[in-house]
């Protein structure tokens, strides 16, 4: 990174660290920080989205699409996130490949699982043969944010869903008596009024999804974890910069990254809810009536 | 191939160490179900003493913090409160690495504390196993979760029951021990049967990462992995492990219940605090 970092040996300590902490891996451990943050803004959207559908499964009143909600959101929570993390990535790794093999390899003849083995024919790979490591990346970090949002999605799906029937009984009445259809209702009463009902709940969910990230981790996915782990860990003099076990200091500085993540994002929520509360029909937009009065 | 009953013999008690069963796991092609269903099952063991102890020692310490929250206190209130703080807004993936690098760096032989009259040695190398060091760790996590529960179960006591302890001179360590603290046991105890249950789920993070499983002694969800890794087939060992878990939650909720109702068992039917299934797994 800077010129006089040639020969790190000779160095004084000040300079030794500021080669050190600009090194290439250190770079990357810094990228990887982008990365959960990443993995944040692309789940809660999907989580999100996968919520509603959810949500408005378990609403329907279409018996086998509710039964399908209801199993949704039940078995998702009923069972430890972590077996979900792990399994949804290979198992959709295997149906894919399933998948794809059916349709490019009609006439193979051999069974696909043969002992411990998982056999699909050239070309039903996925990523294929000639994959770059770059796509491999992209593939695996896809899988986890599916896995994230299907995990997530099942909570959030029970927040909306208690959150639409919180919304006061007596408003979708009205809109029924204006002659409004139940879509009609659904959209103009129930859709805007629900949030500041899901407020706390989807708060809660979203400092879950941060605390989560590192999971990510056992993913195969070099992030925060991964790095803190590689570069933190004992370096003989083989190494350009030999250092002793650091790693409770990269450590540390997760856990400061991480308070920091949850701390602003308490914040952020506790303003978002102030926001919605306005106008409402609850104790908190009745204080801010009084308190503009 | 092997029988159940081989499979049984080898592998229930195999998690608790060598001496117990076979040497080696089962590998590859000689996997059948029922090593499965037996290695993962006595899995279940550790996974019991974690929960256990962690929310046996949590429990006792989750009341005192927070009642040090709770506290005018500044000195008992600022350190409580940052303690909480900081258990809860870190993810217990990270608090399990961040501790375990710490207790290796604690001298190996352990240290000697002087008291004068005796010398207390602290042996600091068990610190670095899960069964000692792990433990530590989730007792420190249930302990905060648990302080937040019991703490806003103090703020929302009702006025009413302190002023009539008040009116009847109850005051001191009896308005505690006969007032406040039932009262905050019966408040908190639906979102701390929940707190029980996440818990218990997270005894799955012990083994996952930092701390090593010596002589391949883990827990259910440790062999459930090393099944996946063998077989490469996640269709068996998952589903099996999330059984196991589904029954683990049942009987916590079963005993939870029991307790909710002697804690309650003054009140009408109706007033009663009732549990509800509310999961939020990672922490």
């Amino acid at each position: 990174m800077f010129a006089f970092c040639v020969e790190p040996d000779l160095l004084p300590q000040w300079q030794w660290f500021a080669c050190y902490l600009t090194s290439g891996t250190h770079l990357a451990f810094y990228w990887s920080f982008l990365v959960v943050m990443l993995l944040l803004v692309v789940v809660a959207p999907l989580a999100l989205g996968m919520g509603m559908l959810g949500a408005l499964a378990v609403r329907s009143r279409f018996f086998p699409l509710s039964w399908l909600g209801k199993g949704y959101v039940n078995v998702v929570r009923g069972v430890p996130d972590i077996v979900f993390f792990l399994f949804v990535p290979i198992a959709l790794g295997q149906g894919i490949e399933y998948v794809l093999h059916q349709i490019n390899c009609p006439d193979w003849d051999q069974p696909i699982r043969q002992g411990n083995d998982f056999i699909v024919c050239r070309e039903a790979r996925f990523p294929g043969v000639n994959a770059s490591a770059w796509a491999r990346n992209v593939y695996a970090f896809g899988m986890a944010a599916i896995a994230f949002a299907l995990v997530f999605g099942a909570f959030v799906a029970n927040t909306l869903h208690g959150a639409m029937q919180a919304v006061p009984r007596a408003q979708i009445e009205t809109a029924e008596a204006y002659g409004m259809t139940r879509g009609q209702s659904f959209r103009r009463v129930v859709l805007p009024q629900m949030w500041v009902y899901a407020i706390p709940g989807l708060s809660n969910i979203w400092q879950i999804l941060i605390k989560a990230t590192p999971l990510l981790f056992l993913l195969g996915i070099q992030d925060a974890v991964f790095w803190a782990r590689e570069l933190g860990g004992a370096k003989t003099s083989l190494y350009t910069y030999p250092h002793p076990d650091w790693r409770v200091w990269y450590f540390l500085v997760l856990l400061v990254f991480y308070l920091f993540l949850t701390w602003i994002s308490e914040r952020a929520f506790g303003r978002l809810s102030d926001g919605l509360s306005r106008g409402q029909a609850t104790a908190a937009g009745e204080r801010q009536r009084r308190a503009a009065a | 191939m092997r029988t159940c009953q081989e499979s049984f013999d080898a592998y229930f008690l195999r998690p608790l160490g060598r001496e117990f069963g076979e040497n080696l796991l089962p590998r590859g092609l000689e996997i059948t179900l029922c090593d499965q269903i037996f290695l993962i099952g006595g899995g279940l063991i550790w996974n019991v003493y974690f929960a256990v102890l962690a929310i046996l020692f949590g429990f006792f310490m989750a009341a005192g913090v927070a009642l040090a929250k709770f506290s005018d206190n500044p000195w008992l209130h600022r350190p409580a409160s940052g303690f909480v703080f900081f258990f809860r807004g870190s993810p217990l993936f990270i608090q399990f690495f961040f501790f375990y690098s710490a207790f290796l760096l604690l001298p190996r032989v352990g240290f000697d504390i002087p008291l004068g009259f005796v010398t207390l040695t602290i042996h600091t190398s068990a610190l670095t196993t899960a069964q000692v060091g792990g433990l530590i760790v989730l007792i420190l996590n249930t302990t905060a979760y648990s302080a937040e529960l019991f703490y806003g179960a103090l703020r929302s006591i009702p006025k009413g029951d302190l002023e009539a302890a008040d009116a009847y001179g109850i005051s001191g360590f009896t308005r505690f021990r006969r007032i406040i603290w039932p009262t905050m046991l019966r408040l908190a105890w639906p979102s701390y049967t929940n707190e029980a249950i996440f818990l218990t789920h997270s005894t799955t993070l012990v083994f996952l990462s930092a701390f090593p499983a010596r002589q391949q002694s883990g827990e259910a969800f440790y062999y459930a992995r090393y099944f996946v890794d063998q077989t490469f087939n996640p269709f068996v060992a998952y589903p099996l492990v999330g059984l196991y878990f589904v029954c683990l939650t049942l009987l916590i909720v079963g005993i939870f219940g029991l307790v909710n109702k002697r804690l309650n068992s003054h009140l009408p039917q109706a007033a009663r605090a009732r549990f509800r299934f509310r999961p939020q797994y990672v922490r």
